[in-house]
């Protein structure tokens, strides 16, 4: 079976620092929700990913605007990646006019196909056999862009996932399937979900190879992602990368976790993807105390404007619950 | 030109005119290719548009109809076929919650042109999985359209309509029309609207609304009123979602009474809602209740017996236009 080439791929000061940036702006998004939940200023549908943030980063990081994406629920920042405006996407969370679906659902309900992003339902591994068929017409017109394609261990139990990376196998299709693995699937832990330690280990079955990866490190996940990027431009096939991660939150911002032990959650934040990084950059010298204060205060006034444009953008009016069913309805 | 051709021969020259006309267009699902498709719809198409255009896939309906979706949404016109319409429960999530709810969450921004081809019906000793009628549970999600074609005429301009279309469309192909139904169909473009009924007989006195392979044994039974000197109208729905209100209410008007007929179970079926509709919007028109004629509330038997028992036919169906026509 083919393995995947560790090449080292070369990241610029000002690419690291771009990476930091995302790192810092994702977080502060998912915490901002959080806290507007709290306040009841968010109603729900809330799914964070703080703690894994090194995975949407490591992997969307440098990506063309022709490649696409298939986010899950806690890869809000994926849009904000591929170049969703903060201001929309917290419109889409508010389930403002200005959001993405018009008020219609929230998170990650809604896609942009100009900038390669496709929207998923609630079922969770639904948007493997959709990126399949993202991944076929890339083939059919025989270009070199690709697909990654996200779904957490608890998704790779269903039928879809089977579906489509078998498909995806018989027809060596450019889509990189990427697998969160932050331990639970809601309260199931994975070892109640899965006989086996590494859904990387499932790749074997429709002939391509799997790794499993330390989610938590940023640029472990780049290097990662951008093998089974080369790969599968290549016309190699797909590849699935499994990052071991852990969500700090719980499922949704009402899930208290009680299922966890405050040990198990400390462990996990001793290994926190930011700090991690940031040490990193600094022991570089790529990241300064000056360029580090303006990196915040970017990511603080992103945030703040993306909140007050939400705040006071308007509502839907009524009769948008029954418009855009068919192509042919009338606009509002 | 017309000439006649069977409903399945419609199928398959819609397939490959289509295809021909729009290389977005190409068709997938099982045993499609090389093959020719399980009942043969295909034939012919992979000899001609090649293995790209018509794509053999595993024992994966949902992903057939997951697949379809992601090449819609980059400007592909999939055919989905499931194999037996009875398969496509093993796809229910990607229709209802994927496909049919796109549109919607995506702000109107993006459309799902996709066809999903589901060979549907009994009558051909095909037993529990292989002689379904599920229609109604997609008449049911707002964002789908749904048809049903009688005759080879339809089959040929509907399955234009719906590929066409920028919506997600299911497409119910009746099996036992297959073959057994011949009829004119021209050789160049003609397109059978979606939503637009067709009458199939002209009366006076009592409308009979159906669709699919119940359009036969309905004219039949028509036929037989006549004698008594009761004129029947009876109207070939086509399309289930939307169906065409405006036909059916203007036929109402001039007949005061209906009877709804489908091979499809009763609850819930698509005769409860035409029923309730009628009565909700013209029950004032009526003179008699709104019957209904349909499959019993029970599976698909194998037996040629119990089959037969279960089927609407020209008898049934002539019994209760007796009982409608005597109010």
């Amino acid at each position: 079976m083919a393995t995947i080439k560790r090449t080292k791929f070369k990241l610029l000061p000002g690419q690291l620092l771009e990476m930091f940036y995302w790192l810092k702006l994702i977080r502060a998004f998912d915490e901002r929700l959080s806290i507007l939940v709290r306040q009841g200023k968010v109603r729900s549908g809330v799914y964070t990913g703080i703690g894994q943030e090194a995975i949407i980063v490591g992997t969307a990081f440098g990506l063309r605007k022709e490649d696409y994406i298939c986010p899950l629920h806690r890869d809000l920042g994926s849009f904000l990646m591929k170049g969703v405006e903060a201001r929309v996407m917290m419109s889409q969370m508010f389930g403002k006019v200005t959001g993405l679906s018009k008020g219609r659902d929230s998170a990650l309900h809604s896609g942009v196909n100009e900038l390669g992003i496709f929207g998923n339902t609630s079922m969770l591994g639904s948007n493997l056999p959709v990126a399949a068929g993202l991944a076929l017409t890339f083939r059919m017109e025989g270009t070199d862009n690709v697909v990654i394609a996200y779904f957490g261990e608890g998704a790779s139990n269903t039928g879809d996932f089977h579906e489509a990376l078998n498909f995806a196998g018989v027809h060596r299709l450019p889509v990189v399937f990427v697998c969160e693995n932050n331990q639970y699937a809601y309260s199931v832990p994975v070892e109640k979900s899965m006989a086996i330690d590494d859904v990387a280990d499932r790749a074997a079955s429709y002939g391509f190879p799997g790794v499993a990866i330390n989610g938590n490190d940023v640029l472990a996940v780049y290097q990662s992602t951008q093998g089974a990027l080369a790969r599968a431009r290549a016309g190699e096939g797909p590849t699935l990368i499994e990052c071991k991660t852990y969500r700090w939150h719980g499922h949704s911002e009402h899930d208290k976790a009680f299922y966890r032990t405050d040990e198990e959650l400390a462990m996990w934040k001793s290994r926190d993807p930011i700090p991690t990084f940031t040490t990193y950059l600094k022991g570089l010298r790529v990241l300064t105390d000056e360029n580090l204060r303006e990196i915040e205060a970017r990511v603080t006034k992103t945030i703040d404007d993306a909140v007050e444009f939400a705040v006071s953008a308007p509502d839907p009016m009524p009769d948008e619950a029954v418009r855009d069913l068919y192509t042919g309805d009338p606009e509002p | 030109m017309s000439r006649e051709v069977t409903y399945l021969e419609a199928i398959r020259e819609a397939l490959a005119e289509e295809m021909r006309r729009d290389p977005k267009v190409f068709v997938l699902g099982e045993d499609v290719g090389a093959y020719g498709g399980a009942f043969g719809a295909t034939q012919g198409l992979y000899e001609e548009f090649g293995e790209q255009r018509v794509l053999d896939t595993p024992i994966s309906e949902s992903a057939i109809v997951g697949i379809s979706i992601g090449a819609a949404l980059r400007g592909y016109r999939p055919v989905a076929e499931m194999q037996f319409a009875d398969f496509i429960s093993c796809a229910f999530d990607q229709i209802v919650n994927q496909a049919a709810t796109l549109r919607y969450r995506y702000g109107g921004r993006a459309s799902v042109p996709i066809v999903i081809r589901a060979p549907s019906g009994g009558n051909v000793g095909g037993g529990l999985y292989h002689s379904q009628n599920p229609e109604a549970w997609f008449v049911h999600r707002p964002g789908l359209k749904v048809v049903a074609p009688s005759t080879p005429f339809d089959a040929k301009g509907l399955l234009k309509a719906a590929i066409r279309d920028n919506d997600p469309v299911v497409y119910f192909e009746h099996k036992y029309l297959y073959r057994r139904e011949k009829g004119p169909v021209p050789e160049g473009d003609e397109i059978v609207p979606i939503g637009v009924a067709a009458a199939r007989r002209e009366g006076d006195d009592i409308t009979l609304l159906t669709y699919g392979a119940m359009v036969t044994p309905s004219l039949e039974a028509a036929d037989r009123l006549a004698k008594d000197g009761v004129e029947v109208e009876v109207i070939d729905l086509r399309s289930l979602l939307p169906y065409d209100k405006d036909a059916i209410f203007a036929s109402l008007e001039k007949t005061s009474r209906v009877l709804i007929v489908h091979e499809d179970v009763k609850t819930l079926g698509i005769g409860a809602e035409l029923s309730a509709v009628i009565m909700e919007e013209r029950f004032g028109a009526l003179d008699a209740p709104v019957l209904r004629v349909t499959y019993p509330d029970t599976h698909c038997p194998f037996s040629h017996m119990l089959e037969q028992a279960n089927l609407p036919n020209a008898d049934t169906i002539t019994d209760a236009l007796r009982r409608l026509a005597a109010y």
